[in-house]
């Protein structure tokens, strides 16, 4: 595994390349991008973006947990969470590795 | 949403932007992720979240109809962990 990490910045810079607009202005798209995206999913609505995957909410309900150090109940406060669920393209693009 | 409303937002915002542009900007960003995951990195967007590969060990499965035993290869599976701040407004913070 290259185990190399990504940012905004990479991002940017693909879009530089690619696209050919300022740096400054590729990363203002890569904001609002994301930003959008967030937006959506906090009013609710799940984002489907086709042959990358969908990312949903999902609402959990109240549950008491525990510790695990002292083993102490706590109460766990409903809430919701996001998911993502991978597209089959980037599922088969993922699966043989690194190396694959 | 799905991608291409996210595409209209974007070039609503941006008149000054060819639509084919809006188009290349948006794919071009689902694109670099992939990819990223598919050489095995990380993607981390600070407030988004992480875009990440996980390893699956091989494993023997069963087939739930037959019951018949089959080799499960190793393979690498796709994973998200949610920003701390998505998170938050997700809940109202």
């Amino acid at each position: 595994m290259s185990d190399k990490t990504l940012t905004r910045m990479d991002l940017s810079e693909a879009i530089f390349r690619e696209v050919g607009l300022s740096r400054n202005d590729s990363s203002q798209l890569v904001e609002s991008v994301l930003q959008h995206m967030s937006d959506a999913l906090v009013s609710g609505e799940q984002v489907k973006i086709s042959s990358f995957g969908t990312f949903s909410v999902r609402e959990k309900s109240a549950r008491v947990g525990r510790n695990p150090k002292t083993g102490e109940e706590v109460p766990i406060n409903p809430r919701r969470v996001l998911t993502f669920r991978p597209s089959h393209l980037m599922k088969d693009r993922v699966a043989s590795g690194p190396e694959g | 949403m799905i991608r291409s409303e996210l595409i209209q937002k974007i070039a609503e915002e941006n008149p000054h932007l060819f639509q084919r542009d809006v188009e290349k900007i948006v794919n071009t960003i689902f694109e670099e992720i992939t990819n990223a995951m598919a050489r095995g990195d990380r993607v981390e967007l600070r407030g988004f979240g992480a875009f990440s590969v996980k390893k699956r060990e091989a494993r023997i499965g069963r087939n739930p109809r037959t019951g018949e035993t089959v080799p499960v290869e190793e393979k690498y599976v796709p994973f998200f962990k949610t920003g701390k701040l998505l998170r938050d407004r997700l809940n109202g913070k």
